[in-house]
């Protein structure tokens, strides 16, 4: 199916918005040279000037390195969170449309099983086992992700799996790993295109819920949802202070969504 | 015929029932690891809890474990916390010392109310809107629909909240935020959760009408003379249907979800917020009974939404469509 005009420029101005905010995240801190931790309570909400571009927070802190900093963390938790999710989601997608029968079936249960608990209730039972922990927030987000890829493949494999195309490279002699590389990764490319970025928006999301409930990454720590629940209180004489994360992560999230051409956004 | 149908709802009753176990299994496992994870040697932190710290020594600590068996291997700890689990015995809890269950109930009500009005104000906002853009492509509903729908996909719900709790409590002082005695503090934490869901909504119905109308049984309904809102009120809608339903199944996740920071923002006596407190206060029973409320809530939901499709769509009757 062809693509359409405005969905191509949908997905170009998503890919785009991720590039600036991936620069900003992996070159800020270094360009930026100022800690992000680094106290000065004599600056306390200093408005946007010259050294400070987005001002400073209540303790004096830098807001422009701290949000480069949550940026870097907030990427780059949802892209390994994605694609950490991505292949045991494919593999056993794959596998269990492959082999089908009682394997499929196991699978099948499995994923099921793991859709029993919504996906942000899995990231917070993690992060309460170890509260203020990358790992444990990472762990929560792959396992809640997978489910998605391993339902998309599964599906999108079996027409594949069981089509003329693939009987006719078995009958010729190909074996099992040049079909899934010559059929079964072709068709699933741009489904992976699609499903990456949506899962990312939503490790970003759940990331960013989680620290402004105060469950997530714990305060000294620049990330996104913490910040905004810091700077809330500021919101009337300090309104550019709350502006800054915010405006950030709705355009990390637009981003993703754009580059996976959200069908309910074209 | 009837016997393929009791099949396929014996199929659905299966899969959630096993979806019941593997939540129980899932949160209990999290829960006893948590648990575990605890810092502090935990047969002196029992005894301190019994004795008090004052009067507890290594001697208090090892009466503890002998008594308590803590020096089990782990599995076998396990195993005993999955059985208490399993006999539906969620203890007390470490902060207010009732009973979970009875805990529980309480937040379970409050909860329920929120998602059944959220789910309804979804609906009256999302549908409308998304079966006018579908009469009229291009149109004005369809434009807001739109707009509503790249707006919201990208705003967090905890944003929506606060935004909302600005505008209509603070500066125009339409709804209350929060109030003692609950007097319409439903709408905004239940506005906040329902816009997100009706911008999905509205444009699932839309794509969903435009094709009902352009099927086959429309265009006979119309040439057998049926006006066009009869033949939308009586072909188009029922079978667009479907596809909203089935939407509204995978966006289920969201609206827990939602409630978990929502009920929090608003400080609304949910299960979420229930949860969020006894993470807080690291009350691992609490935890493991919100989570397990939430999840057997999200379970029944959506077993619900399964047998609504079931009994509009007669083709997943049919042998072998479960399948598919």
């Amino acid at each position: 199916m062809p693509e359409t005009f405005s969905a191509r420029l949908a997905r170009h101005c998503g890919l785009g918005l991720l590039i600036l905010i991936a620069c900003f995240a992996l070159l800020g801190p270094a360009l930026i040279g100022i800690d992000p931790a680094t106290q000065s309570l004599g600056d306390s909400l200093l408005p946007p000037g010259a050294s400070h571009w987005l001002g400073t927070d209540v303790y004096g802190r830098s807001v422009l390195a701290r949000i480069a900093h949550a940026a870097q963390l907030s990427l780059g938790l949802a892209l390994l969170a994605a694609l950490s999710a991505a292949l045991p989601g494919v593999l056993t997608g794959v596998t269990a449309s492959w082999c089908g029968g009682r394997i499929e079936r196991g699978l099948v249960m499995l994923a099921d099983a793991c859709m029993a608990v919504p996906g942000l209730l899995l990231v917070l039972l993690f992060a309460a086992i170890a509260p203020g922990q990358y790992w444990a927030l990472y762990i929560g987000l792959a396992l809640s992700l997978w489910v998605e890829y391993f339902r998309v493949t599964r599906a999108a494999s079996r027409p594949i799996l069981h089509g003329d195309a693939v009987q006719a490279s078995r009958l010729l002699g190909f074996g099992k790993l040049y079909v899934l590389r010559r059929h079964v990764l072709p068709a699933l490319t741009p489904l992976l295109a699609t499903l990456l970025p949506l899962s990312a928006a939503q490790a970003v999301l759940a990331l960013a819920a989680l620290g402004f409930i105060g469950v997530g990454l714990q305060p000294p720590t620049p990330e996104l949802g913490v910040m905004m629940i810091e700077f809330f209180p500021f919101y009337s004489e300090a309104p550019w202070l709350i502006a800054a994360p915010v405006t950030l992560l709705i355009l990390l999230v637009l981003g993703m969504m754009l580059l996976a051409g959200d069908k309910e956004l074209t | 015929m009837s016997s393929t149908q009791t099949s396929a709802w014996r199929g659905l009753l299966l899969r959630r029932a096993i979806q019941v176990l593997a939540l129980l299994l899932i949160i209990g496992s999290v829960c006893f690891l948590m648990v575990r994870a605890l810092p502090g040697d935990m047969a002196m932190r029992i005894a301190a809890s019994r004795y008090g710290y004052d009067f507890v020594g290594s001697a208090a600590a090892s009466a503890v474990a002998q008594e308590l068996q803590l020096q089990r291997p782990l599995w076998q700890a396990w195993l005993e916390w999955l059985g208490q689990l399993l006999r539906l015995d969620l203890g007390q809890s470490l902060v207010s010392g009732e009973a979970v269950w009875h805990e529980m109930a309480h937040h379970l009500a409050a909860s329920l109310d929120l998602a059944v009005t959220t789910l309804i104000l979804a609906m009256l906002i999302g549908l409308p809107l998304g079966v006018a853009a579908a009469v009229r492509p291009g149109g004005v509903a369809d434009r807001i629909a739109l707009l509503f729908a790249v707006v919201l996909r990208a705003t967090p719900a905890f944003l929506l909240g606060i935004l909302l709790m600005l505008l209509l409590a603070v500066h125009w002082g339409m709804l209350p935020a929060a109030h003692d005695d609950q007097g319409g503090t439903l709408w905004l934490p239940a506005l906040t959760l329902a816009l997100g869901l009706a911008a999905g909504l509205a444009r699932i119905s839309r794509s969903a009408v435009r094709e009902a109308l352009a099927s086959p049984a429309c265009e006979f309904a119309r040439s057998k003379g049926l006006s066009d809102f009869q033949a939308l009120l009586r072909h188009a809608l029922p079978l667009a249907a479907l596809p909203v339903l089935a939407y509204l199944g995978v966006h289920l996740v969201l609206l827990v979800e939602g409630t978990v920071v929502v009920e929090s923002l608003f400080a609304w006596p949910g299960v979420g917020h229930a949860l969020v407190h006894a993470v807080f206060a690291r009350d691992v029973p609490v935890i493991q009974g919100a989570a397990l409320s939430m999840g057997l809530l999200f379970i029944l939901f959506n077993l619900l939404l399964d047998a609504l499709m079931l009994a509009i769509d007669p083709r997943q009757r049919k042998p072998g469509a479960s399948d598919a």
